[in-house]
């Protein structure tokens, strides 16, 4: 059990009120027309699953039913932080950038 | 080295106060190298180890345990044994496994305590029905035992559950399978690490791989902290952890880690002799040989590796149990704890080659695992042996997720277990 704070609500609730919506920014091929069974299976099924930090997308089911995305220690279940998707992405990129 | 546990050396253990008894398994130092070596000492990696030495001859085989032997989902599970799959190559694997389940005492001489109580799986809607008639129809047509059986029969075989209209999810029937039942999942951990042990496996606890060596996209040895060790071949059961392990073979993997939560209650008279489970309203019981109830969850939905779940699923299943035996209500529970279950896309697992030569993955068995134990040992041993996969795994190869012949289990094998 942990406590979310919901970027669009500001409002800090237990997780039961969010859903879960899995790993976030898996960036779908540009041209699924012409893109190989290998890079499709890898697009829809392989998941980076770490144990550790985890940028994941969540839903506010219960609340505003706005999706956002929390960074989230899969090991010991801490939260960095919660963010829109737009705020998100420009952190995200920037943190890969620098790995 | 053989040890038999026999009626006759307990009597003369008796007289000697118990105090002759020696360790189950041996505790040998870690040689620099073998021929096989497993990562992983619950019941799939040391039942792979067993059959290894006992059917393909190899016995210089390492089991590496980063905690102890079967502190991991083998002690964590709720012990269901069952093989009423729907899909023809899920029946095959589950049925060989409970074949084997039902002379595993006998062949490893220790007694497992596997019990073929009957497993009900229960239908609260129209369309579970459906599906109950259709899987059922399947399973028999592939020679494995299945009734479909209508609320009356299932309240005649189970006095006390309560197939009243007037719950939120009625019970309208449920298939049952007389073949299944459960075992003493301890007892598996230990009697295959003995019978490995005396077939001259090394079993090796608290032994953390921190490194795979691979040259030339083939594995030539694992970095340990108890220090290097040379092999050509490694077999990869590590359950909940197997995408950290693929990530440091370079290998993707289609599988999430979630908690799975499980509990105990106080223990009881005998009340239930049958397991019941019901996927719709997420739970499943059976009652232990201590008297212990002994109550799954569903999945926690979320990422997480930290073996504990949230306590709103322990309420929502303590609740499904509660609508299904209403007698229950005031039964205190004891115990709580979580594993972590690998879930794959299709519910179904991977027992597979790997594009890096000589090593091999067993996972993604999600929250079914423990029924498919001497199984899943016995089909990986034979395709880490003959590099080749047993006719009766080959369909569960990693490539399944790139080919697109994925083998959709989610009805039978869903959340209950």
């Amino acid at each position: 059990m942990f406590v979310i704070t919901c970027p669009h609500c500001c409002e800090a609730r237990e997780e039961e009120e969010f859903s879960y919506g899995g790993e976030a920014f898996i960036a779908r091929p540009a041209s699924p027309e012409t893109v190989s069974e290998n890079d499709w299976g890898d697009y829809l099924f392989m998941q980076k699953n770490p144990k550790g930090w985890h940028w994941e997308m969540w839903g506010h089911s219960t609340g505003c039913r706005k999706f956002f995305v929390l960074k989230r220690n899969t090991a010991n279940h801490t939260i960095a932080g919660a963010w829109t998707l737009t705020e998100a992405r420009k952190i995200y990129d920037a943190e890969e950038a620098t790995v | 080295m053989k040890k038999d546990y026999s009626i006759w050396k307990l009597l003369s253990q008796g007289f000697k106060n118990h105090e002759g008894w020696t360790p189950t398994w041996r505790n040998p130092e870690l040689k620099p190298s073998y021929d096989v070596v497993i990562i992983g000492a619950g019941g799939h990696g040391l039942a792979t180890a067993y059959y290894l030495a006992k059917e393909h001859g190899i016995k210089n085989i390492a089991v590496l345990e980063k905690g102890y032997l079967g502190g991991g989902n083998t002690a964590r599970n709720t012990t269901i044994v069952r093989s009423n799959y729907l899909w023809d190559e899920a029946a095959m694997l589950y049925e060989h496994s409970l074949k084997l389940w039902e002379g595993l005492t006998e062949d490893i001489n220790f007694n497992v305590m596997f019990s073929q109580r009957g497993v009900f799986n229960l239908g609260h809607t129209l369309q579970d029905m459906r599906d109950i008639e259709r899987r059922v129809n399947a399973n028999n047509l592939n020679g494995i035992d299945a009734f479909a059986l209508n609320a009356q029969e299932v309240k005649d075989r189970i006095p006390m559950i309560n197939i009243g209209k007037n719950t939120r999810f009625p019970i309208l029937g449920a298939s049952f399978q007389p073949r299944a039942g459960v075992a003493r999942h301890d007892a598996v951990a230990w009697g295959f690490a003995r019978a490995a042990s005396n077939y001259g496996v090394d079993i090796i606890e608290n032994c953390e791989v921190t490194a795979m060596d691979i040259q030339n996209s083939a594995i030539k040895g694992l970095q340990t902290n108890r220090g290097y060790i040379k092999t050509s071949k490694v077999g990869c059961v590590t359950a909940g952890h197997s995408s950290v392990m693929a990530k440091a073979a370079g290998i993707r993997m289609p599988l999430e880690s979630h908690p799975l939560q499980a509990f105990v209650s106080e223990s009881l008279k005998p009340i239930l002799d049958t397991v019941v489970m019901s996927n719709a309203v997420h739970g499943y019981v059976s009652q232990s040989d201590k008297g212990e109830l002994v109550i799954g969850a569903g999945i926690d939905h979320y990422l997480s590796y930290a073996q504990r779940g949230s306590p709103h699923i322990i309420e929502h299943t303590a609740a499904a149990i509660i609508e299904l035996f209403p007698m229950f209500s005031r039964v205190r529970m004891n115990r709580q704890w979580g594993g972590i279950v690998d879930t794959t896309p299709d519910a179904c697992p991977i027992i597979s080659k790997t594009k890096v030569k000589g090593l091999y993955f067993n996972c993604g068995w999600g929250t079914g695992g423990f029924k498919a134990t001497p199984g899943s040992g016995n089909v990986f041993a034979h395709t880490i042996a003959h590099d080749q996969a047993h006719p009766l795994n080959e369909a569960f190869s990693l490539d399944r997720f790139h080919t697109g012949h994925l083998i959709d289990e989610h009805g039978a094998a869903g959340v209950a277990h």
